[in-house]
């Protein structure tokens, strides 16, 4: 034991991991990037040695962070195109299934967040593993360290593609019998690829691509950089006072 | 020369009374013993995750609602906080105490319905009838207070829509509650939603009393579940199970004492423990937790009593402003149209809250680009977690062992297939 024993988390993390962990703390949530190469090696220590002890694995879900941070509505130039502005655009849900972009490659698009919970220490931390090929996102299986990643990864795999290497049993868990695509890619159109109905000529159920909806967006998606909640605050405290 | 064959397979729901919901399990049975189990899940999916990015934030927290659909408030809990981690803002302390009485009506709500099903399933018909008696008093507190008997949307980022009302609705004569019926049903409504509770939490341990008349000491209860399903604690750790899972094999784990939110550290209440891990100890654990719940909401209701105040946090850009300043102020008219048109932007960055869900943990893993819609949201369901260890759990019971253990987990699809 020497003086300077680590004592939060994130010390922790840094002391023994070193330059594997990209170490970040917001609020009260710690959370570590590393490299998939690492992701087994760093979660059998996490979950076995002292001063971790994360026995339960919360959650894991994909990320895709396709379109991170673009806005459909500009609002530093108001005046130029009036509401059009808000009503075209290549956000999701606004082009059907053949319209879809195509080939956008992005780094570090595809990322898994996996969220870890010791019940000894009662402490939490998140690890985030970005795919570093897009084209085929292919992280490495965890399901040896905690059997309940198994679902998780198969719904992973499922909603977003990425593939986790040495998983026993790969396959679809949410979405039908037969699906085609990963539904929850933000280059996947909100109102689907196929629909279903019934064809009394064959007298059985067919699918067809969608045409019963019309893709749109009610609400375009907006980012404001001049949005002052304090400001509002002090407002509204006026008013409530008054009433 | 004939062969024997002996492993075949069947398939379980998804149209089976027992399968809550639309769970498909195809079981590979020796004779009438489990050898494998595989659920097929996603009957239900609807894609919540995916329709919350495509909308304003508040607009999602009805969708809340559908994933639990018996556990409502609880789940709104989640997202809700979430939002307000992001934002930076904390809801006054009256919200904080209406959210943790709701969240406790909700326990009872869900407990409920899990013991009526569980029950059932097993065999015994009556508890259902007794268990949905209370279960309707506890719907008309949700009715009153938001409107909605199931899907309520009444936690808002920044608090409740509305302060509990004044008044607790009554039943009126009709055809179907008249004479001595009509009396019984409206003998605690003459006062507030407040008095109502207080009056039910009150009188609730003996209704309790009587759902473990039924049960506990019953015979045939015992048989069906009495080191059926036996879950170690190292396994409940490995197969990320929480809330009663956890605890009935003796993990005293409870999100509301160990990372305490809304106003649980200052309520008293036990956290109830099981010993052997096995189907009985669960619905042990449960049944004292409804006898705590009870507990926790006469202390709530104390509080909320001495204490009127603002239920929502006074800031337009979140919370809308009152309609009687909207008739004649143009700010607030303004602040009106935004909120319920486009939304607030939310700054960005990730957060992952988590609310100690009748069920087990419910969390909800936020990402925000800045945008009036969540980039991302995931929404981590305990049932999912809990089905997933079906196979290793049920291995080598008999068939309609799997009803037990299907009705143990306290499985709604709502959540598991989101």
């Amino acid at each position: 034991m020497t003086d300077t024993q680590p004592t939060s988390l994130a010390e922790r993390l840094v002391a023994r991991f070193g330059d594997t962990l990209k170490v970040t703390t917001q609020r009260t949530e710690v959370m570590a990037e590393l490299a998939p190469g690492d992701l087994v090696s760093v979660a059998t220590a996490l979950r076995d040695e002292a001063g971790f002890k994360f026995a339960e694995l919360i959650d894991l879900c994909g990320v895709d962070f396709l379109g991170y941070g673009q806005a459909e509505w500009n609002t530093t130039d108001a005046t130029a195109t009036g509401f059009s502005r808000g009503v075209e655009g290549e956000a999701m849900g606004r082009f059907a299934w053949e319209n879809r972009p195509r080939n956008v490659r992005l780094p570090n698009r595809f990322a898994v967040m996996v969220h870890l919970l010791s019940t000894t220490l009662n402490q939490r931390v998140a690890l985030r593993v970005f795919c570093p090929d897009d084209v085929l996102p292919l992280v490495p299986s965890i399901t040896g360290v905690w059997p309940v990643a198994s679902w998780y990864e198969r719904e992973a795999f499922d909603l977003f593609g990425i593939v986790f290497e040495g998983h026993p049993d790969l396959r679809r868990l949410l979405t039908d019998y037969g699906f085609v695509g990963h539904p929850f890619r933000k280059d996947f159109p909100l109102i689907g690829n196929v629909e279903v109905r019934y064809d009394p000529e064959q007298k059985r159920v067919v699918y067809e691509p969608v045409t019963s909806v019309v893709p749109r967006v009610l609400v375009p998606r907006v980012i404001r950089n001049d949005v002052d909640l304090e400001q509002a605050e002090a407002e509204a405290a006026d008013d409530w006072r008054r009433n | 020369m004939a062969q024997e064959i002996r492993n075949y397979t069947m398939n379980f729901g998804p149209q089976h009374p027992a399968a809550h919901g639309v769970l498909r399990l195809v079981l590979e049975m020796d004779g009438e013993t489990i050898v494998r189990v595989d659920p097929h899940i996603g009957l239900l999916h609807r894609g919540t995750e995916k329709l919350a990015e495509s909308k304003p934030f508040n607009q999602s927290i009805g969708y809340m609602d559908r994933l639990d659909y018996v556990s409502m408030m609880c789940s709104e809990h989640a997202y809700v906080r979430a939002i307000e981690t992001l934002m930076g803002i904390d809801p006054p302390d009256r919200a904080h105490w209406i959210r943790t009485m709701f969240d406790e009506i909700t326990r009872i709500l869900n407990h409920l319905m899990w013991i009526g099903s569980n029950a059932l399933d097993l065999g015994a018909m009556a508890v259902f009838l007794y268990a949905f008696r209370e279960r309707e008093e506890l719907m008309d507190c949700y009715e009153a207070v938001s409107g909605a008997r199931l899907h309520a949307t009444y936690y808002r980022p920044g608090g409740v829509y509305r302060d509990l009302p004044a008044v607790m609705p009554k039943y009126h004569e009709s055809p179907w509650h008249k004479g001595k019926d009509l009396k019984r049903l409206n003998r605690w409504r003459e006062g507030s939603l407040l008095d109502f509770i207080d009056q039910f939490a009150e009188d609730f341990p003996r209704r309790v009393d009587e759902y473990e008349e039924l049960l506990t000491t019953n015979r045939i209860w015992k048989q069906r579940t009495v080191g059926i399903g036996v879950v170690t604690p190292e396994q409940a750790q490995e197969w990320g199970m929480t809330g009663p899972m956890m605890r009935g094999s003796g993990v005293a784990w409870d999100l509301r004492k160990k990372q305490p939110y809304a106003r649980y550290a200052d309520v008293d209440f036990d956290i109830p423990v099981g010993v052997n891990g096995d189907c009985y100890d669960r619905y042990l654990v449960r049944v004292a937790e409804m006898r705590q719940s009870a507990r926790i909401i006469r202390q709530c209701v104390t509080w909320l009593r001495a204490n009127p105040g603002p239920v929502i946090v006074q800031n337009y850009k979140v919370a809308p402003p009152p309609r009687a300043r909207m008739k004649e102020g143009m700010e607030e008219l303004i602040h009106h149209f935004k909120l319920f048109s486009e939304g607030y932007g939310v700054p960005e960055g990730e957060t992952y809250c988590a609310v100690e869900a009748p069920k087990g943990e419910f969390g909800c893993y936020l990402v925000s680009d800045g945008a009036n819609k969540p980039f991302r949201v995931h929404l981590r369901a305990p049932g999912f977690a809990h089905l997933s260890s079906i196979d290793t759990i049920v291995k080598g019971h008999m068939l309609a062992d799997v009803v037990a253990m299907i009705g143990t987990y306290d499985l709604v699809f709502g959540e598991v297939d989101r």
